[in-house]
């Protein structure tokens, strides 16, 4: 069971991880799209560390809603209102918890990717976060079906959602900045579905 | 009157833009939510949210935005007013629809009507 200092622990290893590859997802960002998404997604998670300290005493639905919000107030680009609504969503679904297991952090997940696709008018095959997301939540979903434990549910998804980020270069882009871009898209790897794949890992490393 | 925000990624762009309006109709109650508090392109939620504040009155406000992050980010501002805030988003030529809005809106015209002159603008031709 996950209990909510871990939940924070975790947002603040995200808060690392974003800050660690700024430069690296903005250089993804800066061929395909507004070259915006590292330093964004770093000043998001640095506004989410600066909370830690008053999220600790809140239970796990309310820690996802308030980092959500932050996203969404201090973001700046797409991935505030995408990553955001995602939290938003996972926090509203998983509820007034103090503990949570897999079958939560999933159902989470699920409602959070519901989100993006609304938020964004997107699904998958268009070159987006959601190429990373959707695919890793299916291999943990059927991993979990399996009976698999926790950590090998989380690597699952890791690497699932490691093979979506691949399977992003061979895409057009057809939402989001990149699709401005149209063919001259094809080839470079989506900066918001790289992202998403640090986040996972980010998670799966806490166990 | 009827208010107008302006959504731009450039805070330097939605001002220009609420200048430009001034030519035709100054006086109208427009204002710019551009970029990020840093100055940098962007956009932000809290700006977005204290412009509708601004402009707000029960005649209604009308957004009009450039793109991506800007619409999604409004959306997600007016999720937090009440559904009954007469608050409107038009998809539209951000700055066409602005001269028309503004236009419009001083002349005391109601948001329906507005809203119905910023939509000719999508197939107004240039040329």
């Amino acid at each position: 069971m996950t209990d909510q200092k871990k939940v924070v622990d975790i947002l603040l290893g995200m808060g690392r991880v974003m800050e660690e590859n700024k430069e690296f997802l903005t250089d993804l960002d800066n061929t395909i799209g507004d070259g915006d998404h590292g330093i964004n997604m770093a000043r998001g998670f640095a506004e989410v560390e600066k909370q830690a300290e008053g999220l600790a005493g809140k239970d796990i639905g309310n820690i996802l809603k308030t980092t959500g919000m932050t996203l969404v107030s201090k973001v700046g680009g797409s991935s505030g209102p995408l990553y955001g609504t995602a939290f938003m969503k996972a926090g509203m679904t998983i509820g007034a918890k103090t503990e949570i297991g897999m079958d939560d952090f999933l159902g989470g997940l699920e409602a959070g990717i519901e989100g993006v696709k609304a938020r964004g008018k997107s699904t998958t095959g268009e070159k987006t976060m959601l190429d990373s997301m959707v695919p890793a939540l299916e291999a943990m979903k059927e991993k979990q079906a399996a009976g698999a434990d926790v950590k090998a549910v989380l690597e699952a998804g890791v690497a699932a959602a490691e093979a979506g980020v691949e399977a992003t270069k061979p895409m057009v882009a057809t939402k989001g900045r990149a699709s401005y871009l149209g063919e001259r898209s094809v080839g470079h790897q989506d900066p918001g579905a790289t992202s998403f794949a640090f986040l996972l890992k980010e998670i799966c490393n806490a166990y | 009157m009827v208010g107008i925000v302006i959504v731009s990624h450039s805070e330097k762009l939605a001002e220009s833009i609420v200048d430009l309006t001034r030519m035709m109709a100054d006086g109208a109650n427009i204002v710019a939510a551009g970029g990020l508090e840093d100055g940098s392109f962007g956009t932000s939620y809290d700006r977005i949210k204290e412009a509708i504040e601004k402009v707000y009155s029960a005649e209604g406000v009308i957004i009009l935005m450039d793109m991506g992050s800007a619409v999604m980010t409004t959306e997600m501002v007016l999720e937090e007013f009440d559904a009954g805030s007469k608050i409107r988003m038009v998809d539209a030529p951000i700055v066409e629809s602005a001269v028309a809005a503004s236009v419009s809106a001083l002349c005391g015209n109601s948001i329906e009507d507005i809203i119905a002159e910023i939509e000719e603008t999508k197939n107004a031709a240039k040329f």
